[in-house]
């Protein structure tokens, strides 16, 4: 009788046998969609680095990343230019250290506002007014930053610093320029900002309560609870979140190439202007012949790189992490 | 639930020779979708309509561009952003009624596009040295024609209050500069207005220490070219070259674009800008008197921008590559031609005749929205010459 009962269970859960063809259907379209996704990726690392080859076969990779000289030259069939990516890397390196600096403690603070001490009726408002910004078209803060932000904020504060005793330091040290490191990381810190918050609000909500609750009742301070509990415990979701703000903050392009000063040199200042990679990119390509579109891919390649090795640090400092103190040990 | 694969099957199949539609058309070969199509037979029907109406809009496309059935043709042409508010002008305005799509990508991509043949006219403030025209040649198998459309002038603007204030007190309405001051600020050899090379062309005004930022463009571009050419040509102390992107001095900063330095420019103190004439007024910066050939310090007018070219007119060779250089006189120095690109042959009848007729119109009547804008027209017995130049296009097989 129970064996009867068990065949017809599994007959209905079976289906009929035409059913059963969408089985094996449906699984080739998911494997096409994840497919997908890697083919999509290889042909754009393969194609852009195979038209980027000749750049970095006639610079050297070494010197195509460590070169400080960037002339163009007007070829259509061989590298007759110099490039030397140095001070666009270094323009993007910089921006997105400062951004990342300005925003991620920013954020954390932000979201341990809107978890732990807002009152309810302001909680759902403030998130959405964050998530809000994330909405903003990348124009829009470049349009924003040149005619209202650099002028009474960046360029106030950092003249404020450079007439500080830090200016004495080169790095701090005037002129203030509109168009600056210092304007392009400060757009950046809002721009990255969303995303850095949305992902500390995800992962401090998932905090055991009563982890939370059993510290409370030991007679920790809210300020305790915060700085032991619940921050640690959320260690792996900051850097998380940190890396995908880090992410577009290396990829922004519009915004950055408004901001830098886009001069193709590197300035060991903070306030002076610079380039970036991707600004490089978006205000010369139009104009390129052949050969410097090949070198702006190979900048597109370098990119590429530093975002992936950013990317596997980014893993690398979480597994230790996890190593070290375990996610269930704290 | 059967329902619901069913449908789900028949919107794949639609998908995918919707699909393989989209790929024959890259293709170029309208007839391989139909067969496609045709193999499809157990698809839905809705599969089939798709598939014939992405086959009709591919032969619609194609009549177009043989031009088998219209005698005038649309056109698409790139190229300066320099001659933008013109060329729309002229676009708008047009009496041949012809249709021209103009994509304002600056010079360095108008002959790019126009080398790889994927505008019927390029447009730039740079003409094509003899390596890029032996190239050209290679390319479609004829000339390439060079003619000038309008010549532009560019101006150097700069912003600081205390130097406005310091001219006023003189009684003096512009800055002097000579090419030496303008190559010494954009070498950062020169760094505050109270230079003495400044001074000297300035006797009379008590100029300030204001720190000085030269702007340049970002973006490659035409603008810079005749800059820089100017530059090139009249400033001892220049050796950075010219062309459309040239190696900017550590300490300069960019600005993408017209806008982008016209933007930089009013809003940060000490800043020194080159623009385009137009753009200078639009946005109503303050502009240097350059001193010309002749020791004249010559403010930017419509009619001192246009002395220069009419000085070099009976100069100019017969294939219109040329610079306006070593303006003398009353005319303002740094001033460029601006050219329109086309081919001798390979045109099909509708698209060449659409040309002649867009461009004959735009030179010989488009004079005034040309000074409007503060451009000088080509006239005379130059526009004579410009309009055979025009005459050419497509006249060889």
């Amino acid at each position: 009788m129970s064996a009867t009962d068990t065949s017809t269970t599994k007959e209905s859960l079976r289906g009929s046998g035409r059913a059963r063809r969408a089985d094996p259907i449906f699984r080739g379209l998911v494997l096409v969609a994840a497919t997908s996704v890697l083919v999509v990726l290889a042909a754009m690392i393969i194609r852009t680095t195979l038209d980027a080859w000749p750049v970095f076969d006639a610079m050297g990779f070494w010197g195509f990343i460590s070169g400080q000289q960037w002339s163009v030259g007007h070829s259509r069939s061989e590298v007759t230019g110099t490039y030397g990516a140095f001070p666009f890397i270094y323009g993007t390196l910089k921006i997105s250290f400062f951004a990342i600096l300005a925003a991620v403690p920013l954020a954390i603070g932000i979201a341990l506002f809107i978890n732990e001490i807002a009152p309810a009726w302001l909680k759902r408002p403030l998130a959405s007014t964050v998530e809000l910004l994330a909405m903003v078209p990348s124009v829009v803060y470049a349009l924003v930053g040149i005619y209202f932000f650099r002028l009474y904020i960046w360029e106030p504060v950092g003249q404020f610093i450079a007439s500080s005793p830090l200016g004495n330091l080169t790095f701090f040290g005037p002129p203030v320029l509109l168009s600056s490191y210092w304007s392009a990381a400060n757009i950046l810190a809002i721009m990255i900002l969303p995303i850095i918050t949305a992902i500390c609000r995800e992962s401090f909500a998932q905090v055991p309560r009563d982890e939370v609750n059993a510290a409370y009742a030991m007679g920790a301070t809210r300020w305790e609870v915060m700085r032991k509990v619940i921050v640690p415990r959320s260690f792996s979701g900051i850097v998380g979140g940190t890396m995908l703000g880090l992410g577009r903050a290396l990829g922004e392009t519009i915004a950055i190439a408004f901001l830098i000063g886009a001069s193709q040199r590197w300035a060991p200042q903070l306030f002076f202007g610079g380039d970036a990679m991707t600004s490089v990119i978006v205000n010369t390509f139009a104009d390129a012949a052949p050969e410097a579109i090949w070198a702006l891919l190979a900048i597109g390649v370098t990119l590429f790189l530093i975002t992936t090795i950013v990317n596997v640090l980014a893993r690398l400092i979480v597994y230790r992490v996890g190593q070290f103190s375990g996610d269930a040990a704290l | 639930m059967r329902n619901w694969r069913i449908l789900l099957a028949l919107l794949l199949a639609l998908a995918l020779a919707a699909a393989a539609c989209a790929g024959d058309e890259d293709a170029g070969d309208p007839t391989a979708a139909t067969d496609d199509a045709a193999d499809d037979t157990d698809d839905a029907d809705d599969a089939d309509d798709a598939a014939e109406e992405d086959d009709d809009a591919a032969l619609l496309e194609e009549d177009e561009q043989v031009g088998v059935e219209a005698d005038s043709a649309d056109l698409l042409g790139a190229g300066a952003t320099f001659i933008t508010p013109l060329m729309l002008e002229w676009i708008r305005d047009n009496e041949p009624g012809i249709n021209v799509n103009y994509q304002s990508i600056g010079s360095g991509g108008g002959i790019e596009q126009f080398l790889s043949e994927n505008v019927d006219f390029g447009s730039s403030e740079a003409f094509l040295d003899d390596e890029a025209m032996e190239e050209a040649r290679e390319i479609r198998g004829c000339e390439p024609i060079h003619f000038v459309d309008a010549f532009g002038s560019v101006v150097v603007s700069y912003n600081d209050p205390d130097l406005d204030a310091a001219l006023e007190a003189a009684g003096q309405d512009n800055l002097v500069l000579d090419a030496e001051a303008i190559a010494g600020v954009y070498n950062t050899d020169i760094t505050t207005w109270d230079d003495p090379a400044i001074a000297e062309l300035n006797p009379d005004v008590d100029l300030p220490g204001t720190n000085l930022i030269a702007v340049h463009r970002s973006d490659g571009s035409g603008t810079t070219n005749i800059f820089t050419q100017y530059l090139d040509d009249a400033a001892g102390n220049w050796d950075l070259g010219f062309g459309t992107e040239v190696d900017w001095a550590a300490g300069t900063i960019g600005g993408n674009g017209n806008e982008g330095v016209a933007a930089e420019t009013q809003q940060q103190p000490g800043a020194v800008g080159y623009l385009s004439y137009a753009y200078a007024v639009e946005n109503d910066i303050p502009v240097a008197a350059v001193v010309n050939e002749d020791g004249n310090p010559i403010e930017p007018t419509l009619a001192s921008i246009s002395a220069g070219p009419s000085e070099i007119i009976d100069d100019i060779p017969e294939d219109q590559r040329f610079a306006v250089l070593g303006v003398g006189g009353e005319g303002y120095p740094i001033v460029g031609a601006h050219w329109i690109l086309a081919w001798e042959c390979g045109y099909d009848d509708a698209v060449a005749q659409s040309m002649i007729d867009f461009f004959t119109w735009a030179v010989t009547e488009g004079d005034d929205l040309a000074e409007d804008l503060l451009y000088a027209p080509v006239t005379g017995a130059f526009e004579e010459r410009v309009v055979d130049q025009i005459n050419r296009i497509n006249a060889a097989e």
